[in-house]
């Protein structure tokens, strides 16, 4: 057993190199998109509030399989057609952007109506009292949803194998392929997960008691 | 001490100057018709029951509420909208120049609890005032002693008790100079044992010249700290001058006397 995990090792190392980039480039372009969408959710102009609402909602409303198989299969019957790398991040994206955008929103919603408004009372503009008063207090309200957000990305990322995509669970299943003893590799496979998932809550804790300025 | 200066601060040009204003929620008129007048260093405390508009007035006031009509001015400079009897509505930052100059002080004080006491009084300082860091420090440690709270200037919010918070919340209205100082209930959730320390300060700054237009329910501390009281019914003025004449017109005026009867019968 010690030797067929050594021997898939190399293999396993460069999924999960593929592993990481796409949890990595979906949480980070998430975020970035998903912070302006939530933004835009809560404070935009009423077409604008619309459309994030139509689009968060769609988004959740569709299995994550089925959006997979969406963008890399339908998306070329409108002439977009990507390579599986691509289209498994840009589903996984849009995914996340709609999950961001309602953390984002609860966040903000969370905050008092009178922190505003003592905002507004000593002079704030409206760009100062988000940079000064809302978004420091509603970044504590979105971190733990969202970085347990950015486990379920590493885990939802396993998806991409299915698009052949050769990340961590596809590179299993090749060793396997070849090997045909799936219970060490599974476990081994178990025990990455884990492990990368582990050092993130870990973050995470650290993260909310950096921001648990407020005593309850 | 106050009442010496009352009777010269009516007659000049008001510092705040509300005529006819009326603003309705839906279909429920909660000001109807409100004028009043604020002179500089002028204090003038709205009394009256639940309901009767006060706190939609110093939210007016703020432009924290919009109104439907009527004006509110300012150094003679209207509030919300751009002049010309228009209703076009300021710009974002000409209405932050406008609330800058006018201090709010809230029922639920509304401390940020992210940032500590002095950088709560620092926060509009900096930003709004452009003072440096050392500057609004200076100014933040200066209003906090100002209000017995020198020693607290690094405590966050959730570290002092409701008193110190309220105390905190006129520090940061205070120290950015304002013209005048609106304060809305300022001592109602409070433990009745802390209201003297915050009445005490609002005190002071009355001493010190301080324009204030306040809402409170404590009576005694109106006819002390003030030099008109404005009764307020049904989103009117239903009766405004000197403390002793309105609380002695209780006598023949049937709300305002109701009112303060029912006060006493629970407050005292
Ligand atoms: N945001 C609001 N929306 C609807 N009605 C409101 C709102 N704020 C206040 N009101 C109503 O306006 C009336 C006056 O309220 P308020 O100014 O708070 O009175 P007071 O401070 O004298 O108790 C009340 O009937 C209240 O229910
Ligand atoms: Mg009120």
């Amino acid at each position: 057993m010690i030797g067929q995990i050594l021997y898939a090792l190399p293999f396993l190392w460069h999924g999960f190199l593929i592993t990481l980039a796409v949890s990595g480039l979906v949480v980070v372009i998430s975020l970035v998109v998903g912070v302006a969408l939530g933004v835009g959710l809560v404070y935009g102009p009423l077409p604008l509030r619309l459309a994030v609402r139509i689009f968060s909602d769609t988004i959740r409303g569709i299995p994550i399989l089925v959006l997979i198989f969406f963008v890399y299969y339908g998306l070329p019957a409108i002439g977009l057609q990507l390579d599986a790398f691509a289209a498994a991040v840009l589903a996984l994206t849009l995914f996340k952007v709609a999950q961001v955008v309602e953390y984002v929103r609860g966040a903000i919603a969370s905050i008092p109506a009178g922190q505003a408004e003592a905002a507004k009372a000593i002079g704030l503009t409206f760009a100062a009292r988000l940079r000064y008063v809302i978004f420091p207090q509603a970044t504590r309200r979105f971190l733990p949803p969202f970085v347990n957000g950015v486990t379920d990305a590493v885990k939802g990322s396993a998806l991409v194998s299915l698009l052949g995509v050769t990340d961590l669970m596809h590179a299993i299943n090749q060793v396997i392929g070849r090997t045909y003893d799936a219970l060490p590799l599974y476990l081994l496979g178990a025990v990455i997960y884990f492990l990368v998932n582990y050092a993130l809550s870990s973050l995470s804790r650290r993260l909310e008691r950096r921001y648990a300025f407020i005593r309850e | 001490m106050i009442q010496s200066t009352q009777g010269g601060a009516a007659t000049h040009a008001p510092l705040l100057a509300i005529e006819g204003l009326t603003k309705s929620f839906g279909k429920v008129e909660v000001l109807r018709s409100v004028d009043l007048g604020v002179a500089k260093g002028e204090v003038v405390t709205v009394i009256g029951p639940s309901g009767s508009g006060k706190t939609t007035l110093l939210r007016c006031v703020n432009f924290l509420e919009t109104y439907d009509s009527g004006s509110i001015r300012i150094d003679g400079r209207e509030v919300g909208y751009k002049d010309a009897g228009g209703r076009v509505r300021r710009g974002e930052r000409e209405l932050a120049g406008i609330r800058a100059d006018t201090g709010m002080v809230f029922q639920s004080f509304n401390l940020f609890p992210h940032l500590t006491a002095a950088e709560n009084v620092m926060l509009g300082l900096r930003k709004v005032r452009g003072k440096s860091k050392a500057e609004a420090r200076a100014a933040a440690e200066h209003w906090l002693s100002r209000v017995g709270l020198g020693h607290k200037a690094d405590s966050l919010p959730g570290e002092l008790s409701g008193g110190q918070q309220q105390r905190v919340g006129i520090a940061r209205a205070v120290a950015m100079e304002p013209k005048i100082l609106l304060l809305d209930e300022i001592t109602s959730a409070l433990d009745p044992e802390l209201v003297g320390e915050v009445l005490e300060v609002v005190r002071s700054l009355a001493a010190e010249g301080m324009t204030m237009l306040m809402v409170t329910h404590e009576i005694a501390f109106a006819r002390d700290a003030s030099h008109r009281i404005v009764f307020m019914a049904d989103g009117k003025v239903a009766a405004a001058g000197p403390p002793s004449e309105v609380l002695a017109a209780a006598s023949h005026n049937q709300r305002l006397g109701a009112f303060l009867a029912r006060f006493r019968a629970s407050h005292f």
